[in-house]
């Protein structure tokens, strides 16, 4: 049921009418506790009341027998045409068991077959609720008789009075709560219409001071979640407009440079301009590949593959890679093994990934060592966790920095080099997906870039 | 024409440099938002070359800070967004022009000298004194029809007399047309080169004031 409409208009039929059987069931056990009270003392008055009416002569019930009439019904009484006329039926038997009298609607047959009290009979099919009583005096029995039948049918028509009319009104008040249902849920409506009136780029939050309490925790979600939306758009256009510089402004560079050297006749103006332009060219490609790293990981998300990776290895395979890199600062590349003997470093992890992270962090270190510097790989296993630092004698990311560090083109507020601001946050995002996480320490001589991988 | 280049790629900020050094143009350059400031505070210039995104902000700060203070130097964005709302933005700031990256440094040239006329008050490209007609964009000086021959500090001289006839001009703010803050001022430079364009344009072309500079004769 995926309507709460529906939902809510069968639950409150449902409990509507479980109500109401409850009820009816209530007032049926109660009204038939209460006729059977008072027909069962009407029951026996009726019988007292016999009793003492023969016990003062004013029926003499030895004459009666006599006359032989006891057998013959009595005069029929004028019919009262009513459904509960006629429903008690008086007997008078002599103790010796022969009957002095009986009223025109008991049968022939005796009642009952107790001395004294209530007692339920069935005679001829017909059931009884017969009362009792002995006169001594005149050694009779007095017996009234209630038709259970007739009771039962009172019983019936007090109940059905009370079931027929809520049959009656269940259809409207079924109409009431489908109704009343859908207004109650106008709220809801009225934020869907809203909603779906927006355009994609309309994503200020919804005003949750005008939603319905329940609803509430719903638009704080959904508030919440346009702000993440508008976040990454923001984020998106702020790397566009950062991407185009970062591309344009080096071919502008190259395009001016170029134009200088075609236009002078100075030697020394054109070679400068000339080597102007490779130097800006070998740092547009490596931005060009960074932005196509980016664009990997990006594209890597939930596809991700893995496989062993001994970790070792592939430091060495992109240091040796880096080598030409090295050629230009001179900074030397050592790549240490750690317990590496006990228990070789393989995780099982995507290759593509780590090798994107492990190279742009090489390469920032290398970039930034000092002419002749050192540059450490060390690998370590420990009983929870796969480290791999890599330390450089650079200066090293600001502490104050280095948060905003991984943001993409972030590129330090007193750097030297000529990268791209891309490399960490590459790093910081193929960590993210590796399940990895990146420190940075420094102390004495080292500056370290720790990357740590947990073992599962 | 002096000019201040505000870039923060170095090899963009050399180009434009010796681009324009070769169209003629004098150039600083700065590197930041902060060094752009403390420049437009301390120096006059005849107009700025700004960059938008800069490593420690936007050049469009530079630009508001100096429309605020009331400086009405000519401002030459260049920028690598070029979408419409981004140059409306810049030009609403205070811009004069706008050029998107890359760009042509003839271009820029040609730009350059258009919003500086434009602050002159003029609306064409050559300057005409008496008989002498200078053009800029050629970096040619003509007197009555017959090319003259001039230096780049002759003709910037020049320039800077024809653009205010009849205004003083200081030997302080001449010097500041011929250099940049990294070339070194010879002292009596300024009276060099005024006294080599006296001897091609005749001795009374430039009228000196005694103790405030130099400026054109009415009637040569």
């Amino acid at each position: 049921m995926n309507s709460i409409r529906t939902r809510l208009f069968v639950i409150l039929l449902a409990t509507t009418g479980a109500v109401w059987l409850f009820a009816a069931a209530w007032i049926y056990a109660s009204t038939q506790a209460e006729v059977e009270r008072v027909l069962d003392a009407r029951l026996m008055e009726a019988a007292r009341m016999v009793s003492s009416l023969i016990t003062d002569h004013r029926i003499d019930p030895v004459a009666a027998v006599d006359a032989a009439t006891a057998n013959a019904p009595p005069p029929p009484f004028e019919e009262a045409g009513d459904s509960y006329s006629r429903q008690l039926s008086c007997q008078i038997w002599s103790l010796q068991g022969s009957l002095v009298s009986r009223s025109e609607s008991a049968p022939a047959t005796s009642l009952a077959s107790h001395m004294n009290g209530f007692e339920e009979t069935e005679i001829d099919g017909e059931r009884w609720r017969v009362y009792a009583v002995v006169n001594p005096s005149l050694g009779v029995r007095v017996l009234v008789g209630d038709s259970l039948e007739i009771r039962e049918r009172l019983i019936g028509d007090v109940i059905k009075g009370l079931l027929l009319p809520g049959i009656a009104i269940l259809p409207i008040l079924a109409a009431l709560i489908w109704l009343s249902v859908g207004r109650g849920l106008a709220p809801l409506t009225r934020i869907a219409e809203g909603l779906a009136g927006r355009s994609a780029s309309e994503l200020h939050p919804v005003d949750d001071g005008s939603v319905p309490r329940e609803v509430r925790p719903v638009i704080l979600a959904l508030n919440s979640l346009f702000g993440r939306v508008a976040e990454a758009r923001d984020r998106e256009r702020s790397f566009t407009a950062y991407a185009a510089h970062e591309l344009k402004t080096p071919l502008a560079g190259l395009k001016t440079q170029a134009q200088i050297a075609l236009r002078t006749d100075d030697q020394k103006v054109q070679r400068d301009a000339l080597s102007h332009i490779s130097t800006s060219v070998d740092r547009t490609s490596r931005m060009v590949r960074q932005l196509i790293d980016l664009a990997t990981v990006d594209a890597s998300q939930g596809v991700a593959t893995d496989e062993p990776v001994d970790i070792a290895a592939l430091l060495g395979e992109v240091a040796a890679e880096l080598e030409t890199q090295l050629a230009v600062n001179d900074a030397h590349v050592a790549v240490e093994l750690g317990d590496q003997a006990q228990r070789p470093a393989v995780l099982r992890i995507d290759r593509v990934l780590l090798r994107l992270a492990i190279r742009n962090l090489l390469e920032n270190a290398i970039q930034h060592s000092p002419k002749g510097g050192e540059v450490r790989c060390r690998v370590t296993v420990r009983r929870n966790e796969v480290v791999v630092e890599i330390l450089d004698e650079g200066p090293g990311i600001p502490q104050a920095e280095e948060k905003r560090a991984t943001e993409r083109f972030y590129r330090g507020s007193k750097v030297h080099g000529h990268g791209s601001g891309l490399g960490l946050s590459i790093v910081q995002m193929a960590l993210d997906r590796l399940g990895g996480s990146l420190a940075f320490d420094r102390g004495g001589r080292w500056f370290t870039a720790r990357v740590s991988f947990p073992l599962l | 024409m002096r000019l201040l280049v505000v870039e923060d790629d170095e090899i963009l900020l050399d180009g434009l440099k010796v681009g324009l050094q070769m169209c003629g143009f004098t150039v600083d350059t700065v590197t930041s938002v902060a060094d752009a400031q403390a420049a437009v505070h301390a120096d006059t210039f005849d107009a700025i070359i700004l960059d938008l995104m800069l490593p420690d902000g936007s050049g469009l700060d530079v630009l508001a800070r100096m429309r605020r203070s009331g400086d009405r130097t000519p401002v030459l964005l260049l920028t690598a967004k070029d979408e419409v709302a981004d140059r409306i933005a810049g030009l609403d700031c205070g811009a004069d022009d706008y050029l998107g990256k890359p760009f042509d440094l003839d271009e820029v040239a040609a730009r350059l000298r258009a919003i500086v006329r434009r602050a002159h008050g003029r609306a064409i490209g050559h300057l005409e004194w008496n008989d002498m007609v200078l053009d800029p964009a050629r970096m040619s000086a003509l007197r009555d029809g017959t090319a003259v021959a001039l230096s780049r500090r002759e003709f910037a001289i020049l320039q800077a007399l024809m653009e205010a006839p009849g205004v003083i001009q200081s030997k302080t703010s001449l010097e500041q047309k011929l250099y940049g803050w990294q070339e070194e001022v010879e002292s009596n430079t300024v009276e060099v080169h005024i006294h080599k364009l006296r001897s091609k344009l005749g001795a009374s072309f430039i009228e000196t004031v005694r103790g405030a500079g130099y400026r054109l004769r009415a009637v040569p």
